[in-house]
This record gives C-alpha cells, sequence and structure tokens, in this order.
C-alpha cells in the first residue's frame, strides 16, 4: 500500500532543515509502529520519498511525503497513530492512498506551489505598493538574472507567476514549481519591489508554504489539483 | 506554540539552528510556577556532542521525574553563535523554557573531559554569571559540576560553587531537599553551601584551604570551617538491578547526534584494572545490570525514540556476563525491524566474530583491537591483559571470516617506555599483516589487508597506579611517533600499514588539567580571556594562546606535566575518597615496575578497597 501523507510545520520546527525533517519522520513512522517497508541489504531504509523540499525558516501549511506500506491500513488510522507521536508545530493533517509505481512519485508531480508573503513588523517599505501588484503582472516579460554554478544569465519569471495578489496584508502567490520551470517566493517578492525601486531590508518578510499542486492539465490549459487530491481515503 | 530566545535573524545567520530551539521529541515542557526548582543541567560542548552524553540524559529523566523540579538542557553556542550573542549581549538560555540561564536555581555542569574547561568559563560568560564562584550574588544560580573531571576539581575549584563526587543518582534528591529547606528557612547562599557540604559526595571548594611548600607541592588541604567533612566520599549506587533509575524515553535531537542511538548501559565499572584507565579505576566495583531489565528497556526506548539503532554501552561489553542471552536476544527482536546493533568495546573472539558477521557488513567494517603497548613487557606494566597469541589468532579468525581491515589503538608515552617498547607496535602490525596471508588462500583474498595503526600520547590520571608518573616533552613525543613510523617504514608488509597519531601538544595540555592544582585556575581564566574556547576541537584549539597563559600568569607548566610524584606527596585529589585506596594504588604503582600482572576482579580479589560499597563484583557468588 503506498500513501501520501499531508503535514504542516509551523513554528520553531521551521529551522529544522530539509534532511532532518525527513530524519524526524523515519523516526515517527517507527513510534507510530505503521507496517512501513524497507530497502533490502545491511543498511536498510524506509521507502518513502518527499514531494518539495522545504527551506530552513519557511513555515508551511501543506508538505507532502509518499510512504509505502506492507499492509493495508485504514488512512484516518495512519493519519491519527502518526499525529498522535509529532512534537509541537508539526501536524499530520491527511493520509490519501496513492498509485504504485514511479509515475506517482511525489517529487516528479510537483508543478505548482500557494505560498503566503508577509513582512515582519515594522519591515513593511513605506511606499505605496499594494496597488501595484496588477501593473506589476501586466508586464510582458519580468527579466531576472539567475546565478547557477557556472555562469549568470536573464530569464524571464514572468510565466511561472500564475496567480499573485493581496490578500489582507499579505501577499497570496501561486508558483511555478516543477523541476524544469520553477521559481521562488523570495524571487518574485524581491524582484517586485526592487520594480517599485524600494530596497527591502534582510529579513524584511516571512514566506509559508500553503499547498502544493500536480498539474492534470496541458502546458497551455493548467488543471492544478492538490497532491491530496490524487489520492483516496481507504477504510 | 513556544516563543524562542533568538531572534529569526540570527536563526538564520548561524549553522544548524536547530540546536538551539529545544522541542524535540520527549524533551520536557513544565510550568515554571508550578516547580520549585529550576535546574539548568549543561553539557559544555556543541548540542550533538552534550545530546550524545549517557549521563546528562539519564539526570535529566530523574529530575524531571520530581514533580517540584524542571530540569533542562544547555548546551555551549557554536563559534557563530558565541560571537553573535557577545555582541548583541543576548544571555544564554536553556532549550526548554527558551529563558535565560540566569534565573534558574542551578547550573550543573557535566565535566566529561578537560579540554572543555574554556567552555564552562563561555558558558557562564555568556549566562552573565560571574566566572569565579566567590563574586557571584545571593541571586545567581549555584553553579554545580559533575562527573569524570569531578575526581581533581581543584584545576577549575574557583568557578564552582560545588561538586558532586560520583554517581548522580545517589544524593542528587537529598541536595534539592537541602536546597528547599534553605529556602523556606530563609536561609543565605553561603548557609546552603554549607549544608550542602553535609551531604555525602558534595565538595563546595570554598570551605577548604590549601597551603603551599616552598617546591611548590601541597602543604596541607584542611576544612575551612568547623563540620566540614576532611574527605568527600564517592557516591554511587551499589544495586543496579533496583535503583537504577532507566531512562524511558530520551530526547531524540532533530539534527543527527554524535550518538544517534539508543543507549544501552549494560553495566558500571571495570573488572580489569588496567593502570592507566581512570575510568576502570573510578567506577568500581563493577556492577552488572539485570539482563531482563535491558530487555525491556531496550524495547522501551526503541519504542519511544524511534531510533534505528541500539548501542550496547559500558568499558568491557564482553566482560558482561549475560552478553550472549542480550545480544542474541537483540539480534531476534529487533535485527528483522531494520534496528542496526551496535556491539562497542567487544574483544574480539569466535563470539564476537559470530555476532557481528550478523549485524553488520563484513566487507565494509573493521575490526578493532586495543593493546595499548607494543610489547609483552610494556603490556605487564600497564595490565593489560591481551596477547599477542590472543590478537594474532583473533585477527585471523576475522581473515578468515571475510573481514580484511583492522584497527590497533596504541599509547606512547607510557611508564617504563623503550624504544624496544615503540617499535614493537610496527612489529605487531607487521604480524598482523602477515596473518592475513597466511590464514587466507589467495584465491579467496578481497583486495589487500589493512592495518591502521593509532597512537595517542598517554596522560596520567588521577585516582590510578600511574597518578605519580611523569610526562614526557612535546619534543619527545614527536620523536616517539617518529620511532614508530620509520619502525613501520621498514617491515615487509609496510604498505598494507596505515599509521596515524595525534598531536602531542593538546596531550601536554591535557595533562596539566588533569593533574593540576587551585592555582591552575588563573592559567585556565586567562587563556579564556585571550580567546581560547573548544579547546577539545582541533580546529580552534591554539596552543599559542594556552602558551602565552602560561606566561602571563607565572605558571610553570613543568610542574605538572614532568614531574614524577613521590607518593608521600599530598595530591591536589587527596581530599576524595574515590572508593580505591591510596595503599592499593601505591601497590599497582610498584607492580607496575615490576612488570608483574594483576589478576582481575573475577580471578582475584586484589582488595582495591572498592568491596566496602557493599555490592557489584565483589558479592558475585557470595549471595
Amino acid at each position: 500500500m503506498k500513501v501520501r501523507i499531508k503535514f504542516s510545520k509551523e513554528g520553531p520546527v521551521k529551522f529544522v532543515g530539509h534532511l532532518d525533517t525527513m530524519r524526524y519522520f523515519q523516526k515517527a513512522i517507527r513510534r507510530a509502529n505503521l507496517p512501513v517497508a524497507f530497502s533490502g541489504g545491511f543498511s536498510p531504509h524506509m521507502i518513502m520519498s518527499f514531494a518539495a523540499p522545504l527551506g530552513v525558516g519557511t513555515e508551511s501549511l501543506g508538505e507532502y511525503f509518499d510512504l509505502e506500506l506492507t499492509e493495508t491500513v485504514p488512512t484516518s488510522e495512519i493519519t491519527r497513530r502518526l499525529d498522535a507521536v509529532m512534537v509541537e508545530g508539526v501536524r499530520v493533517i491527511s493520509t490519501r492512498q496513492v498509485e504504485d509505481g514511479k509515475a506517482g512519485k511525489a517529487m516528479s508531480l510537483v508543478a505548482a506551489a500557494d505560498y503566503y508573503v508577509e513582512f515582519r513588523p515594522g519591515k513593511e517599505p513605506e511606499i505605496s505598493w499594494k496597488d501595484k501588484i496588477n501593473d506589476f503582472l501586466a508586464q510582458p516579460e519580468i527579466k531576472v538574472m539567475k546565478k547557477t554554478k557556472r555562469s549568470e544569465k536573464e530569464i524571464d519569471i514572468r510565466p511561472f507567476i500564475y496567480k499573485m495578489e493581496l490578500q489582507g496584508d499579505k501577499i497570496f502567490m501561486m508558483l511555478a514549481s516543477a523541476s524544469a520551470n520553477y521559481t521562488k517566493p523570495e524571487l518574485v517578492t524581491d524582484t517586485f519591489f526592487a520594480w517599485l525601486g524600494a530596497e527591502l531590508p534582510d529579513f524584511a518578510y516571512t514566506i509559508k508554504r500553503l499547498e502544493v499542486y500536480a498539474d492534470k492539465g496541458t502546458e497551455d490549459n493548467h488543471k492544478f489539483v492538490t497532491l491530496e487530491s490524487l489520492g483516496e481515503e481507504v477504510e | 506554540m513556544r516563543t524562542l530566545a533568538l531572534s529569526d535573524e540570527i536563526l538564520m545567520k548561524v549553522d544548524k539552528a536547530a540546536r538551539y530551539i529545544g522541542g524535540e521529541v520527549n524533551s520536557v515542557m513544565k510550568d515554571k510556577n508550578n516547580v520549585d526548582i529550576r535546574f539548568a543541567m549543561c553539557f559544555p560542548d556543541v548540542y550533538e556532542i552534550g545530546m550524545s552524553n549517557l549521563g546528562m540524559m539519564i539526570l535529566y529523566n530523574m529530575f524531571n521525574e520530581r514533580e517540584d523540579v524542571w530540569c533542562e538542557r544547555v548546551f555551549s553556542p557554536w563559534m557563530d553563535l558565541d560571537k553573535i550573542m557577545r555582541e548583541e549581549h543576548v544571555p544564554l538560555f536553556a532549550l526548554e523554557s527558551q529563558e535565560p540561564v540566569k534565573e534558574f536555581d542551578f547550573l550543573g555542569i557535566t565535566l566529561g573531559y578537560e579540554m572543555c574547561y574554556t567552555n564552562v568559563l563561555q558558558v557562564l560568560d555568556l549566562s552573565h554569571v560571574s566566572l569565579l564562584a566567590k563574586d557571584r550574588k545571593e541571586d545567581d544560580p549555584i553553579v554545580i559540576g559533575g562527573g569524570a573531571c569531578a575526581y581533581n576539581p581543584e584545576p577549575i575549584a574557583d568557578f564552582f560553587d560545588m561538586f558532586y563526587i560520583g554517581e548522580g543518582e545517589t544524593v542528587y534528591d537529598a541536595l534539592f531537599d537541602a536546597y528547599k529547606a534553605n529556602k523556606a528557612a530563609g536561609g543565605s547562599r553561603a548557609d546552603f553551601l554549607f549544608a550542602a557540604s553535609q551531604i555525602p559526595g558534595i565538595y563546595v571548594p570554598s570551605l577548604y584551604n590549601v597551603t603551599y611548600k616552598k617546591d611548590g607541592t601541597i602543604a596541607s588541604f584542611t576544612p575551612a570551617k568547623e563540620g566540614v567533612p576532611e574527605k568527600v566520599c564517592k557516591q554511587l549506587i551499589t544495586d543496579v538491578t533496583k535503583d537504577y533509575r532507566a531512562i524511558k524515553a530520551p530526547v531524540v535531537p532533530f539534527i543527527k547526534a554524535t550518538q544517534d542511538r539508543v543507549t544501552l548501559e549494560i553495566q558500571r565499572g571495570c573488572i580489569r584494572g588496567c593502570r592507566f584507565c581512570q575510568a576502570g579505576m573510578i567506577y568500581r566495583p563493577t556492577r552488572e545490570r539485570n539482563v531482563e531489565n535491558l530487555k525491556a528497556s531496550a524495547r522501551e526506548m526503541l519504542q519511544n525514540t524511534g531510533h534505528e539503532e541500539i548501542s550496547l554501552s559500558s568499558l568491557s561489553s564482553s566482560d558482561y556476563s549475560e552478553l550472549k542471552e542480550l545480544v542474541n536476544f537483540l539480534i531476534e527482536e529487533f535485527h528483522g525491524n531494520a534496528v542496526n546493533i551496535s556491539l562497542p568495546s567487544l574483544r574480539i573472539d569466535a563470539f564476537a566474530l559470530d555476532v557481528m558477521s550478523k549485524v553488520q557488513d563484513v566487507k565494509k567494517s573493521s575490526l578493532t583491537f586495543a593493546p595499548e603497548a607494543g610489547s609483552q613487557r610494556l603490556r605487564n606494566v600497564i595490565n593489560k591483559g591481551l596477547t599477542e597469541e590472543v590478537i594474532l589468532h583473533g585477527a585471523g579468525e576475522a581473515f578468515k571470516g571475510g573481514w580484511n581491515q583492522v584497527k590497533l589503538y596504541f599509547m606512547l608515552g607510557l611508564p617504563t617506555e623503550t624504544e624496544e617498547d615503540m617499535k614493537g607496535i610496527a612489529h605487531l602490525a607487521q604480524k598482523i599483516a602477515e596473518t592475513y596471508y597466511e590464514e587466507v588462500p589467495k584465491e579467496q583474498r578481497k583486495g589487500k589487508v589493512q592495518v591502521n595503526v593509532s597512537t595517542s600520547f598517554f596522560v596520567p590520571k588521577p585516582f590510578t597506579p600511574f597518578q605519580w608518573a611523569g610526562m614526557y616533552r612535546e619534543e619527545d613525543f614527536v620523536e616517539k611517533a617518529k620511532v614508530v613510523k620509520n619502525e613501520i617504514r621498514a617491515q615487509v608488509n609496510q604498505r598494507s600499514i596505515r599509521y596515524s597519531w595525534h598531536e602531542p601538544d593538546v596531550t601536554i595540555l591535557e595533562g596539566f588539567l588533569a593533574r593540576g592544582d587551585r592555582r591552575c585556575a588563573q592559567v585556565i581564566l586567562k587563556a579564556y580571556e585571550k580567546g581560547a574556547i573548544y579547546d577539545a576541537w582541533s580546529e580552534s584549539f591554539d596552543y599559542h594562546i594556552w602558551k602565552e597563559a602560561f606566561a602571563e600568569t607565572n605558571t610553570d607548566i613543568d610542574f605538572y606535566t614532568l614531574r614524577e610524584r613521590s607518593t608521600e606527596e599530598i595530591l591536589p585529589w587527596d581530599f576524595i575518597d574515590a572508593g580505591v585506596t591510596k595503599k592499593f594504588l601505591i601497590h599497582e604503582w610498584e607492580q607496575a615496575k615490576k612488570e608483574t600482572v594483576t589478576p582481575n576482579c573475577r580471578q582475584k580479589c586484589s582488595g582495591c578497597g572498592a568491596m566496602r560499597y557493599g555490592g557489584g563484583v565483589c558479592y558475585e557468588g557470595k549471595n
């Protein structure tokens, strides 16, 4: 049985990095006594795969990993047992059974993600920016310099911004997050304010990931669905 | 949700921010308003090292079982955060509540190794607590030290209000009760220190006076006040089946600790009596835990942590009477569930090889022997009962079983050592390499044999038969390593032998700190003020700073390191009764010089003095 588990990560645990979060869940799965499948050999490891790595310092309400179990367990029971062994700040939200095989692997499915960008107290620039988001998006191209290990090149991030709008005091963004096409909320935010001519101080804002999506549509006609909705609850 | 002591901005700047956030699985949260005593338990090194310390975890669990105590953890901030905390005047905090250490009732510091002493000062300094105990105010935490280095607390006596000599399980309850009683009675800090000195095992340095002779040795060491005991007696739990405070749920770090596994303590003490080994003397008598308790404990800790590995902890696992039963249980019960079983300090014999072939990948693992000395003569001097025959037989069996890597540990600079002893290291390595080619037919060999020889330099430690021995100069140590290196080069199979040795400068400083007296505190303080920190880390250890500190405090390091002491001399730690008697240690020192071996505790009692604790190996078969 292959299951997809959705969890949130908020508060101090946002400083636990991606690899350590994986280790954390490996131990949690043992504490929850789930019938997890292992690879063979002298150092067997759990057959699990995380959807999208989350940077240190970023909170999230929608993280995913897939896990292979050796027997069928009701999905609600998996959620309950795993959630019971979490630390403060980490909650197991849901468990869904998903199809087996490489094609269904959480990581390769990731196409887009939602984010909130919120200014820390006192760090919001004193310019009017809230009504400029639409003008920013109305540009045919948004060119940024992208540094790679070898070179620096100019890329257009406009196609990667699926949505960007003001929600209360926060900026909501839906951004491309596929392995080939992606951009980061930090880059979009910094580019937006640079376009406005405002220089943001260091640590001006916090980022929270809200949800991760797969794309069931085409390049021209996206149909984004949450990773969770690709699976089913099992009794 | 808890609020962190450090801002996001700081945490985003430092390496491994998760070291500082607390909130790990099994960490203990309490309401500070519902406890009487807040205890900050500190291991003065980086989080990953400190979180691997078993003693600290035992006390953390034990203290928190008391409803009136909340024990939290404190570690040395790594150098990046250390710098920021100094610049921004951020006080050091405990991980659980994230509140400043200065607000606590106690700051307990585990002293695992001498090279942590400047980090002790770092912790006090960052906590905004006076470095010298005499400068502390009524409201400052009581600073208490414990652990192996507390068996000679004198070099750091000025920095501590008190020390706990022995195993923490025994009198901490009495200490806490005395603290509460003193508070309730409106007593002062000084009142509490005196009350604490009445508790067996508690040493309050400010209540003792030391005078010195012209030659620099101690003339007298006496209580400064009536009613203060002359001797401080080591405390230990006699019955480790009944009174062992087993950890049910160890804290599970978010980041990978050095020991990222369940540690199962199977026994305390060691029957062997190696004359260089402090642990083998101060933890006497050997006491074994009940195997059924251990099985239950292993199951419970694996369940509560989710660790994927369990390791046995003891000074010499092979001497544990029910090792076979325990190991077979662990393999049967857990190995199928992808739990690794790690068995350090196993003597290589048929049983060990059989077990190891089950739990580890023979092709990738290496076997470890610790002959400690290169010749049988010197092994007799140090009372290391491992013979060349046993080593070669063990290695031969291992080679036949598929291993082809061997690690060998030795010490250089042991008492009575000659050039022949040093060269013996190379010869033993050569014989092991030869054994491989003799025992394993050509067609079955999987590549070359690899013999890794490693030497450290010997540091005489208090409460060992070698506590009177002299050390060598830095250049002498280097010379000794060269002798070994050249002799290895001269062996037929030299290409199969790799040699590495530790730098001698750390060794000499360790020797100074291990056998120092109260006057050494000024050197440590000076070195700290000049920037010494994390001396246990080669990347930050700077011997140059220490050399300046010696010069500026007019301290002659040679007096502490090079000098062989007379058995008549009053040693700085003589006021401690560590269980083994001075008479026994002197006898062992003489036997060493005569190259005579002393049988282990199970073969024959040598009357070391530990029997008066009324338990352990001394009474095996007598009940």
